[in-house]
């Protein structure tokens, strides 16, 4: 079974299609970035898989959960599918560990004393373990955005979504946060990157998928889309990139 | 002007202007514990409740900020034994004051909620919160720290306005003045003293409000409420 | 003599709104001079002025308005001067709103970034000059929404000098409770009334808000 199946997925707002009709399979550990220009509806895509996103036709299952409009049925979906964000979306009045165990505390009841290793433990993968009682303001973008992948991870995922997670970093900041993503990556973490980062996507991601006018335009394995793409629309969207 | 000020026949009757000041601060706190969890309770309904919940709660909330309170008063303690049901002149105060700053704070309450990025929901319910858990853990002190002062003021004209219920005999300050007032005709004098009566309680009110922002924020918030989204904004019009 | 609630009732009701109406007009005016005087010294007055006119604000927003209703009635009536119950209404409101509308107003000038002041010295304009042409028509663009929301609760608050037996609006209904026995109707009658006249203010004042959306004002 894979861990996310999307089929014939279509939404629109009002009368305008952003998606039309997606099909997309992800295998457990795989490393899938999906690429295109703003309005591709790549975005949208990713949010309808965590159901943060309502859609109108077509079915998305992932860790064998269906997402549909049920409230219950999203929850126990969400403990199982972490999602970070562009802008990282910490909580700025708790701290990074309160940050960090809020999830695992109201949702999963995890015991307050497993509270501090389980944020040594998020921490020490993100490399920030002595950022445990600092405040978001008190972090700079990069540090918070891995703050935020933490967070995710204390919950244990089985499928991360990373929605143009350094989009909003100045560019010297983007590389701290891009090699803790590719370490989740080589732990065999599943994940679903939508991403500006070709080089990134490239290096990273098992699988590339070309999204262009709200449908999966091109997908394969990323060395064979980066080397030799196949439509016109994706060689002129990566062109830039090769020279 | 041969007018002479003499307090002392009001200050004798210090034991019932003492009386009539604990009365007032029951009264004032009872209304503001009764209409803040109206208040909350409307505001939520008409942010994230069904859309008969919001239509409910603005129609009540427009409906109790446009009429005067007086009005309210007269309405639920003279009005309401024609549809069967009689209050006395003390809960129909409380009734009263409490729908009417209910109205009040929930506009209040619904521009915190609203001040809170929709992304910060987002962050909460992407963690497997429940809605009424994002509220609670995410949303309520951001918010409740961006509408504090607007939210205290109200509480300080919820205060004052407790003298109006003196229009029905609810027992409170400004009847007892009056009562005071109508036996030793010394008029200035005993409204002079409830004036500064009431400036004192309102100044000790607040003090107390301040203390309890003191233990509400003692967490550090940055002042903006939401540091992630206002410090970058995203770069590009996401798909 | 017991009659029962009908169309002249509401005729008599509709008198007792002119009054409301009119008296609401003449303290939003009045309010209104003595507040842009305040606020103005308030903001931008000698020390001396500015700690005066503050703790005129502190204090008569810290006492009901009727307590200051009854003051302006009964109280000063003992110092040899009599005030009929219009003139009483009309002082002790507009004392009332001098305060409020001092204050809001006074948050608007301040909102007004310093670079305008210092845009405007550049300019070699004088002191007057400054506020006349530079900073008050600002302050007044930020001032608006929360004026026009506050002239709800002057409508509102009018309804206290009933207790004076000002007969406008809500003593208009008292007086025909005591006729009719009829309080349901008759009060419900009157809020409407009242509703009628704030409702498009409130709505107006949210507008003005949201166009302006001045964050600091209030």
């Amino acid at each position: 079974m894979p861990a996310l199946r999307i089929e014939n997925l279509k939404k629109s707002y009002g009368t305008v299609p952003v998606l039309k009709g997606i099909n997309l399979a992800v295998e457990n550990g795989d490393v899938v970035a999906v690429i295109g220009r703003s309005g591709s509806g790549k975005s949208t895509m990713l949010r309808c898989i965590n159901g943060l996103e309502p859609f109108q036709e077509g079915t998305i299952e992932v860790v064998g959960h269906k997402v549909d409009q049920s409230r219950a049925n999203l929850r126990e979906l969400r403990k199982e599918v972490g999602m970070v964000f562009q802008s990282y979306n910490l909580f700025p009045h708790l701290s990074v560990a309160e940050n960090i165990t809020l999830a695992p505390r109201v949702v999963k009841g995890l015991p307050l004393e497993e509270g501090s290793a389980l944020v040594r433990e998020v921490l020490t993968r993100v490399g920030l373990a002595e950022k445990a009682h600092a405040y978001p303001d008190e972090l700079s973008g990069g540090q918070q955005q891995r703050v935020a992948i933490a967070r995710s991870l204390a919950m244990k995922p089985k499928v991360m979504l990373f929605d143009e997670v350094t989009s909003a970093l100045d560019p010297e900041l983007t590389g701290e946060v891009l090699k803790t993503i590719a370490q989740l990556a080589e732990a065999g973490m599943t994940m679903v990157l939508v991403t500006h980062e070709m080089g990134f996507a490239r290096r990273v991601a098992t699988r590339t998928v070309f999204m262009h006018q709200g449908t999966v335009w091109e997908e394969g394995k990323s060395e064979e889309i980066f080397t030799n793409p196949k439509t016109p629309e994706l060689k002129n969207f990566i062109a830039p990139d090769l020279k | 002007m041969a007018y002479e000020m003499n307090f002392a026949p009001v200050l004798a009757r210090t034991p019932e202007l003492i009386n009539g000041t604990i009365d007032t601060v029951i009264l004032s706190s009872q209304s503001i514990g009764i209409g803040l969890t109206i208040g909350l309770a409307a505001a939520l309904l008409r942010v994230d409740g069904p859309k008969w919940g919001a239509v409910a709660s603005a129609t009540y909330v427009e409906a109790f900020r446009n009429t005067p309170l007086l009005v309210q008063l007269f309405l639920l303690f003279f009005g309401l034994p024609y549809m069967g049901i009689r209050l006395t002149a003390n809960e129909a105060a409380i009734f009263a004051i409490s729908l009417n700053l209910g109205a009040y704070s929930a506009e209040i309450f619904r521009a915190g909620l609203l001040a809170i990025p929709k992304t910060q929901v987002e962050a909460g319910l992407a963690l497997g919160l429940s809605r009424l858990q994002v509220m609670r853990y995410v949303v309520i002190i951001p918010a409740l720290r961006i509408i504090y002062p607007s939210l205290t003021g109200q509480l300080t004209l919820t205060l004052l306005g407790t003298s109006i219920a003196s229009a029905i005999s609810a027992t409170e300050l400004t009847l007892a003045g009056a009562k005071i007032e109508s036996q030793t005709f010394r008029s200035l004098e005993t409204f002079l003293v409830l004036a500064a009566i009431y400036i004192t309680m309102t100044f000790a009110f607040r003090l107390l409000y301040w203390l309890i922002g003191l233990w509400l924020f003692r967490r550090r918030i940055p002042k903006t409420g939401t540091a992630a989204a206002t410090l970058t904004l995203p770069r590009e019009v996401k798909s | 003599m017991i009659q029962s609630f009908g169309w002249q009732s509401v005729q008599f009701l509709f008198h007792g709104l002119v009054w409301t109406v009119g008296l609401s007009l003449c303290t939003f005016v009045g309010g209104g001079i003595f507040g842009l005087v305040f606020a103005v010294s308030r903001a931008l007055g000698p020390k001396w002025l500015r700690t005066l006119v503050a703790a005129y604000i502190q204090l008569v927003q810290a006492t009901p308005l009727l307590i200051v209703v009854f003051l302006a009635y009964y109280g000063l009536s003992f110092l040899g001067f009599y005030f009929p119950p219009l003139a009483a209404a009309a002082i002790s409101l507009t004392i009332y709103a001098t305060a409020f509308l001092a204050d809001i107003w006074r948050g608007c000038i301040e909102a007004i970034p310093r670079t305008q002041w210092e845009a405007a010295d550049a300019l070699a304009l004088g002191r007057v000059q400054r506020l006349r042409y530079v900073i008050l028509p600002q302050a007044f663009q930020i001032a608006l929404g929360p004026t026009v929301g506050f002239m709800v609760q002057i409508v509102k608050n009018t309804s206290v000098t009933a207790l004076i037996g000002f007969v406008e609006l809500t003593r208009a209904g008292q007086l025909l409770n005591n006729m009719t026995f009829q309080p349901f109707h008759v009060f419900l009658t009157v809020a409407a009334m009242y509703f009628v006249v704030c409702y498009p203010l409130s709505w107006w004042s949210e507008k003005l808000k949201e166009r302006k959306h001045a964050g600091t004002a209030h």
